[in-house]
């Protein structure tokens, strides 16, 4: 699907949820990256908004500075740019459950209105087994004593349902004051940055509001992709288009992160995921 | 401490008198498989996309060692094709995927359709399997973490409950200790005595080792003398029962110092563990009637 407002380069829709997922780290000191898209963010930081931040990732590895994309939480590159690397336990116990990492950035394959999280099992409908998802991995924690969590996913009535079928990781729960009730530390999802727009937690009801839409699409586009009756900001903005710079970075991590093919151009005209 | 302290340190902790205690034998991986991994075994594999034990795995199936519970954070392909083989009856795991390529279509097939058997899950999160290792390494019989709050997860398992701090009065979650029979992992080097040095990522798997009561591991190559590495971890002989050298026995894992992952395997894997008949070619082909990591 292409985004294309007169007057700017090409740039798919994914890529732009991928640099306005990065923008969001512009202010973070320490992340821990979950594979996939938050991964693709968080190294696309490194590379425009935010040099400094530090890129921790659960395989143990602290300070990675990976120069292509990681296939998997474990490449050998993060282990051999890290400032430390400690073992699983430490990981979750020390740094995480520690309070010591800002941000965490998770992404989901179901949230709910109140930015809950299922990673677990989906319903298929009756006479149908449920359908398996990977399972929690480290989100449940991450969400729980993260400073605060950042989510990214692409934008569909299968992504952002009524309900969950499995409440794998907890978001805002069912509603302010459950975090606390719950005693978890951190403040919970603040922003979900899909491939249509950003959603926020209203600070009155922690339920995600659409607040921003990406350039060209409209807010009713982002309601019929929404599994829930959304609810919409008085003022909603629009993200800026990726600057060229933050497109040629995008676009060099991904081609880097390619298995190696001689003789083709470093950089794909096109970008497919 | 200066590297040479520390080289020091090492040599006087690996050099402690051994009377009473039992050293590793080093032994071929056919034979150490067989004598240490027994039908119905609670099996733990570790690696965290680091050193996974593959080369073992294959010897698993190639002797068809069977109603295995298998334990391990991030069961990935491997256990992707244990599962396939029909050999695991019930999984312990946080998380179940191909990293950064999808969902482990064997794993799945065994889950939701009961092919090629039913397989009994005990699911639970990184924080929560991790210290249920440290529980287990420690011989407590739980571990106590913040974790799981607002979760569904403890709705499926009988092994994650509460506490309350006797000082603080906070609840806690507390999940039950892991003991597997038998853990194997991969390391890079051991010594003729049998020391195991692993460095990189290290994940669990010391947790994973001094939690079992049997401990197999193979390694890159016997080296004269284990030399002090960065963030590496020396497993003393005398808490491992077997060492076989299999250089390469991590494929497509990947031991730092020695290979790199071999990322276009895990992604190659996809389509084959998709289709239950292409699946069972590449395993008779590629396991049961090779001579596995051994020649490759």
């Amino acid at each position: 699907m292409t985004a294309t407002p007169a007057g700017t380069a090409d740039f798919t829709s994914d890529e732009l949820m991928e640099v306005n997922a990065a923008r969001a780290l512009a202010d973070a000191t320490t992340c821990f990256v979950g594979i996939g898209l938050p991964s693709t963010a968080a190294n696309l930081a490194r590379a425009t908004v935010n040099p400094g931040l530090v890129l921790i990732y659960e395989s143990g590895t602290i300070g990675s500075k990976p120069t292509r994309l990681p296939l998997s939480i474990g490449d050998g590159e993060l282990a051999e740019t890290a400032d430390a690397v400690v073992p699983v336990p430490e990981m979750f116990n020390y740094w995480l459950q520690g309070g010591r990492i800002d941000v965490g950035f998770l992404g989901a394959a179901q949230v709910d209105r109140y930015a809950n999280i299922n990673t677990t099992v989906v319903d298929r409908g009756p006479d149908k087994p449920e359908g398996r998802l990977p399972g929690a991995g480290g989100a449940p924690e991450i969400a729980s004593n993260c400073g605060k969590v950042l989510m990214v996913l692409r934008h569909s009535t299968r992504n952002f349902v009524e309900r969950l079928d499995f409440v794998t990781t907890l978001g805002h729960g069912g509603g302010p004051g459950d975090r606390k009730k719950l005693g978890m530390p951190g403040a919970g999802p603040t922003a979900v940055i899909t491939d249509l727009g950003v959603l926020r937690p209203d600070p009155a009801t922690a339920e995600l509001v659409l607040t921003e839409v990406h350039p060209d699409v409209t807010v009713e586009r982002v309601r019929a992709a929404t599994g829930w009756e959304l609810t919409v900001a008085g003022t909603v903005g629009t993200t800026e288009p990726p600057t060229p710079q933050e497109l040629a970075a995008l676009r060099a991590l991904k081609a880097a992160g390619k298995p190696e093919q001689p003789g083709k151009p470093e950089q794909p005209g096109k970008e497919t995921r | 401490m200066t590297p040479c302290e520390i080289k020091n340190t090492l040599v006087s902790i690996l050099s402690i008198p051994t009377h009473g205690v039992t050293m590793a034998d080093i032994r071929s991986l056919q034979d150490a498989v067989a004598d240490l991994v027994h039908d119905g075994d609670t099996v733990a594999m570790e690696g965290f996309t680091h050193l996974i034990p593959y080369a073992a795995a294959h010897e698993v199936i190639r002797q068809g060692i069977t109603d295995l519970t298998l334990v391990r954070m991030t069961p990935d392909v491997i256990y992707d094709q244990l599962i396939g083989a029909g050999l695991v009856r019930k999984l312990v795991f946080s998380w179940g995927g191909n990293p950064g390529v999808g969902s482990l279509h064997r794993f799945r097939d065994a889950i939701e359709n009961g092919w090629p058997r039913p397989l009994e899950l005990d699911e639970h999160s990184h924080a929560g399997m991790a210290n249920r290792y440290v529980a287990g390494a420690s011989k407590l019989p739980f571990a106590v973490l913040r974790g799981y709050r607002g979760s569904d997860i403890p709705t499926r398992t009988d092994t994650v409950s509460t506490v309350v701090c006797p000082f603080t009065g906070e609840e806690l979650a507390a999940v039950a200790a892991l003991n597997p029979d038998v853990t194997v992992i991969h390391a890079q080097q051991a010594d003729r005595a049998g020391n195991v040095q692993m460095w990189g990522l290290t994940g669990v798997q010391k947790e994973a080792a001094l939690a079992a009561d049997r401990v197999l591991v193979t390694v890159e190559e016997i080296v004269e003398e284990l030399m002090p590495r960065p963030g590496g971890i020396v497993l003393p002989t005398w808490v491992i029962d077997a060492v076989s050298v299999v250089p390469g026995g991590a494929h497509p894992s990947y031991a730092t110092g020695y290979s790199t992952r071999d990322n276009d395997f895990y992604q190659a894997w996809d389509p084959i563990a998709r289709d239950r008949e292409a699946f069972a070619r590449w395993i008779d082909a590629y396991v049961r009637d090779s001579e596995g990591a051994l020649t490759r």
